[in-house]
């Protein structure tokens, strides 16, 4: 039985909180942890599948043009060559996230350098490599593609632009304006477990384990590219080592694996090397970001402008959403925002965790350090006064709000000093420190999501939906969630993930997964209460379940009587969408460290603050936590997509050169959880978790950076020659 | 990857009868070489396992000095109570590189021989003259944040990438190879690496079936003794620059500083006049400004890397400056 739910009014009843179990919230570790850690959880490759051939993607060495030819016979003469498969119906870019539908396919049109063109199949996965690099490819190339965003006409993306008041204007007449451009480099989801799949084919169905982030739009998605019926596809992904946005949508290697295994009538593992993960499944697009703020003189935002420039590749719908937070976080009554795309001929540019806030936040967050500084305000204060009381362009309520108590809460805990501020303050022998903040957001999403739960008749529960858990803890924060509402403990509850078989989930992105699929355990459990208070005969409100019994002392397996109960729980976000503009925000705080010599940089300590609705693990959401401000290191220090400038190849493609902070990056860090109930957001009054750790935490380096040593540096990352060049003497 | 052959040596002469062969080379670690090769940047037909043809010791030598056997890991050498007491240059060094799992993996030999991190190098479609000679650079108009200033060529701007061989060559090191004739010749470090020139698939002295058989320090010196690398992330991240220092004073002057460079060349840069404009001179920033006019003088940048040029100024500049508060 389903039962629906649609969300168009607040939730201010927190039904939650009346439950009685008291694990919901509870720092409970990892249900699939010990599994992980042992090696006995299989990601996509490992599942032992017999007599399965081996295919290795080959990839254009041109950067657009056609394929004219590729020399098959040269491949099958050499050992173990099964097959080259060059069929139109290879993808040729990852689908973007909830894109629904195939992504480009064709493959003999090249668009990139390093765009799939074919598959080889091998007995092993040594021939299948070595015949992938020595086929014999005759291009026809088209010389010329554009690779440079900044020389190109950009597209205007209409549905971003604003135009409120005269911002020009404003900033003639304001007390204090700054001007400032910022540019953010290219990054790389850099997930540890590379994109894999095994597709079998049994004449009429087809199953795929893969490594994917969203099964319930990816089966659409792979349906599409074979041109089958979503019904004879079965996509399996229990566990994910990692997405960040690189696995939303069905990517190259998944729709070959299965191309392969129907042609060939056997199994068929494709997966990508890490050179290929780099180069062909998603970039986050360059920036360029002018910031145009201004204040009167009580540093009231008078005026606020914030125009981007990002890139793509031609026909991709995807443009870096750059200034998704700055329409609503601050005020400023004069508002000029323009985001533009430059269609480029460079690898297809996508989600990586928090697309926009990821670099809109870190330029936006640098630029008000430059206008506290100018206008003589504490940082801290110049953003607790700009704080809007609704939405400055929708006009809308915000759903809930915290940004205030985490800026007070973040300095307090983390000892802001503040008086007036002076690079060069302090010297420790070589080092210069100093410190900086930033404000943090995010915007909320949440997505319809369904989910069986059924009473199991000895007492125990079983959670079913095709949600994924790519090590956020998904398991573990389902269990708690239905351990609470059905008075169990959660290792009572068995939580089955990753099947397209399940009910469908809304899949792991946009930090919308614990509440949207939260939010349809919940009405599925709502639902078995009310069938259990009625089976007692009082209401469900009356109703309390703790370790597998009702208050009255009715125990659950008496009350199910030797029989399952089931209930698929259907959720779907209603009107009050349009009602209320919901967000998370927080707040950074960090000191660092610069080398007077060297302009190295190093991060001393770091504190974030964040309200994000109720907090459903504090283990799980302290580690997202912990996770966003690691990234908001690299995004700072070190994380760059170099491309060359010749054929826009990506050069910095393996975990050496491409460089994430490594643990000696990462001192101690510091998590302050503001938790409230945000009665909009979901019925279970929870929102997104997942990124906000990295929205606007390198700018609390890059303003630290300044602090310590007068380096104001307007490009991220802040490598040691950025540095230097701008240390004054 | 190109299938290959593999030979377990089992002894010296075992291990230079097979690496004679056209196409057969040693493996040691294979940290480097199993990378390259599954790249296809390397493509030997044969390999010849030397890890079980003995040359593992560090001992100590006649002199007083201290032998580092060809196959001897870095964790080994780094830990080595010796090395740590008397060159603690070189365990700085070796520590700085790498990480802990790749370093118990990594050999003395290995660490010599090891290759440039070019990005046009390790990506077989695209033009390398070291990879495939006469197909042209692709980094010196390309992306070249981590080439060479110093010693470059119109062929080939990469660098040596390792950290082990800076503070060899401050030591004044001697590699000993063994010929495939059954001879032993001795090669100083710091003429072991070649510079790019004409030739720049050739990246050391070594001759087809020559293998490293140890590396040997003269007795210890006085000194502080300081390894100072540069890089954008605190670990696991090749030298920007760094600098291999064996300083000390006397007097108030310099009385040594045999000094090394590393990021900046196709070999760790060794320059003697570096040495003779220090020595017998009272530190101050004027001088540490001439050393540094020496040792760029005919540096020349590619644009992405043009900053290395002030930033190796400054690295010395921090390292003397270390080094005369610590003669303090
Ligand atoms: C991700 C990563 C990061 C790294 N970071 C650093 C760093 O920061 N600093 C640094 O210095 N290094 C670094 N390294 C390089 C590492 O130090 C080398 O890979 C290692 O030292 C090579 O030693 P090996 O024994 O594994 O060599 P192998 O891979 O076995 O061999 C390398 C080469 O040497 C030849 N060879 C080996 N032994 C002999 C011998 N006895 N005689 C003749 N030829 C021989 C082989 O034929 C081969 O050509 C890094 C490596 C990786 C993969
Ligand atoms: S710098 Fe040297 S190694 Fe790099 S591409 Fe040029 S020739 Fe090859």
């Amino acid at each position: 039985m389903t039962v629906h739910f649609k969300q168009d009014k607040p939730d201010k009843a927190n039904r939650l909180d009346d439950m009685k179990q008291g694990v919901l919230g509870k720092a409970l570790p990892r249900v699939e942890g010990l599994a992980k850690v042992t090696g006995t959880a299989p990601y996509a490759a490992e599942y032992p599948i017999a007599d399965c051939a081996e295919g290795v993607l080959v990839t254009s060495t041109i950067t657009r043009g056609e394929v004219r030819s590729i020399d098959k016979d040269a491949a099958f003469a050499m050992p173990g060559v099964i097959a080259v498969i060059d069929d139109p119906l290879l993808t040729t870019r990852a689908a973007q996230g909830t894109a629904d539908e195939a992504p480009q396919q064709e493959p003999a049109t090249v668009c990139y350098w390093g765009q799939p063109i074919a598959l080889v199949v091998a007995e092993t996965f040594e021939q299948a490599r070595h015949a992938a690099k020595h086929l014999k490819i005759e291009y026809r190339e088209q010389e010329g593609a554009p690779l440079d965003p900044q020389a190109v006409e950009p597209e205007e993306q209409e549905d971003e632009t604003v135009r409120q008041g005269d911002l020009a204007h404003a900033m003639a007449e304001a007390a204090h304006a700054v001007d400032v451009t910022y540019t953010t480099k290219g990054h790389a989801s850099a997930a540890m477990e590379p994109h894999a799949a095994i597709a079998e084919w049994d004449g009429k169905t087809l199953t795929v384990h893969a490594s994917l982030q969203m099964l319930n739009y990816n089966i659409s998605e792979l349906a599409d590219s074979l041109d089958m019926d979503e019904e004879n596809i079965r996509l399996i992904s229990r566990f994910v080592g990692g997405g960040f946005g690189s696995k939303l949508g069905v990517s190259e290697e998944t729709v070959a694996a299965s191309i392969a295994a129907k042609q060939l009538e056997r199994p068929v593992r494709v997966v990508m090397s890490r050179q290929q993960v780099f180069q062909c499944i998603m970039r986050r697009s360059e920036t360029t970001q002018r910031l145009r703020l201004c204040v009167d003189s009580d540093g009231k935002l008078t005026g606020f402008g914030h125009q981007a420039l990002v890139s793509n590749l031609p026909g991709e719908t995807f443009a870096e959403p750059v200034l998704q937070s700055s329409h609503f976080l601050y005020g400023g009554e004069n508002r000029e925002l323009l985001l533009e795309v430059a269609r480029i001929h460079q690898m297809t540019a996508g989600s990586v965790r928090a697309p926009g806030e990821a670099v809109g936040m870190p330029a936006l967050e640098g630029a008000m350090d430059v206008l506290a500084e100018k206008a003589g305000i504490d940082p801290v204060e110049l953003r607790l006064k700009n704080i809007p009381e609704k939405d400055p362009e929708e006009g809308l309520p915000f759903s809930s709000h915290k940004l205030a108590e985490c800026l007070k809460q973040g300095a307090e805990a983390f000892g802001w000093d503040h008086g007036p501020r002076q690079p060069r303050h302090t010297q420790e022998g070589e080092w210069w420190v100093g410190t900086g903040m930033a404000s943090a957001a995010r915007v909320h999403n949440i997505a319809e999501a369904k989910a069986r739960v059924t009473l199991k008749a000895d007492g125990s529960a079983l959670v079913e939906t095709d949600m994924t858990d790519i090590g956020t803890g998904t398991y573990t924060v389902v269990a708690q969630l239905a351990g609470e509402m059905l008075g169990l403990p959660p290792e009572k509850v068995l939580v089955d993930l990753g099947d397209t078989r399940h009910p469908r989930g809304p899949g792991s992105g946009g930090s919308w997964g614990a509440s949207s699929i939260g939010s349809a355990v919940y009405v599925a459990c709502l639902a078995l209460r009310e069938e259990l208070a009625d089976r007692i005969g009082i209401e469900e409100s009356e109703l309390e379940l703790s370790d597998g019994k009702a208050s009255a002392g009715e125990s659950l397996t008496d009350l199910l009587d030797g029989k399952d109960l089931a209930r698929e729980g259907h959720y779907e976000p209603g009107d009050i969408e349009d009602d209320f503009t919901a967000s998370g925000f927080g707040a950074f705080f960090a000191q660092v460290r610069v080398n007077r010599f060297t302009g190295e940089t190093r991060v001393d300590r770091m504190l974030g603050a964040f309200g994000f609705g109720r907090v459903l693990n504090h283990k799980t959401a302290r580690s997202q936590c912990l996770g966003g401000i690691t990234w908001s290191i690299g995004v700072a220090l070190t994380e760059a997509l170099e491309f060359d400038p010749t054929d826009g190849h990506l050069v910095n493609c393996d975990l050496a050169e491409y460089h994430v902070p490594v643990h000696r990056d990462v001192p101690d860090l510091d998590v302050i959880m503001v938790e409230e109930r945000d009665p909009a957001a979901s019925p279970i009054q929870a929102k997104g978790i997942g990124e906000l750790g990295m929205c606007g935490g390198a700018a609390a380096i890059a303003n630290a950076i300044y602090n310590a040593c007068g380096a104001r540096i307007f490009d991220y990352p802040m490598t040691p020659d950025r540095v230097l060049a701008a240390m004054p003497d | 990857m190109k299938p290959f052959q593999y030979a377990r040596a089992r002894t010296l002469v075992d291990a230079a009868q097979i690496t004679a062969k056209e196409d057969a080379i040693p493996i040691a670690g294979g940290t480097n070489l199993l990378d390259l090769m599954k790249l296809q940047v390397e493509t030997p037909d044969e390999l010849a396992d030397i890890n079980r043809i003995g040359f593992g010791e560090i001992e100590d030598s006649d002199d007083g000095g201290l032998s580092i056997g060809a196959l001897a890991t870095n964790t080994a050498t780094a830990v080595h109570s010796r090395v740590r007491s008397d060159y603690p240059v070189l365990a700085r060094a070796i520590l700085a590189g790498a990480t802990q799992q790749l370093r118990n993996k990594a050999t003395t030999g290995g660490n010599l021989c090891q290759r440039t991190r070019c990005y046009y190098f390790t990506n077989i479609d695209q033009p390398c003259n070291k990879r495939e000679p006469g197909s042209g650079c692709g980094a010196i108009d390309g992306i070249a944040k981590l080439h060479a200033v110093l010693g470059t060529s119109s062929q080939c701007i990469a660098t040596y990438p390792g950290d082990m061989a800076v503070a060899l060559s401050a030591l004044d090191a001697q590699v000993k190879i063994a010929t495939p004739q059954g001879g032993e010749r001795t090669v100083p470090v710091q003429d072991f690496h070649c510079l790019p020139g004409d030739t720049p698939w050739r990246e050391n002295v070594l001759e087809a079936g020559e293998i490293i058989t140890a590396v040997t320090l003269p007795p210890p010196v006085s000194g502080t003794q300081i390894y100072r690398k540069v890089r954008e992330r605190s670990s696991y991240a090749f030298a920007l620059v760094s600098v291999a220092a064996i300083i000390e004073l006397k007097d108030g002057k310099f009385s040594r500083a045999d000094l090394a460079f590393g990021g900046l060349a196709h070999k760790p840069w060794h320059d003697p006049r570096i040495t003779e404009a220090l020595v017998g001179q009272v530190p101050s920033s004027e001088l540490f400004d001439r050393a540094a006019d020496i040792l760029l003088e005919d540096a020349r940048g590619f644009g992405e890397n043009d900053f290395k040029i002030p930033l190796a100024r400054r690295t010395l500049h921090a390292v003397l400056e270390q080094a005369t508060e610590d003669a303090a």
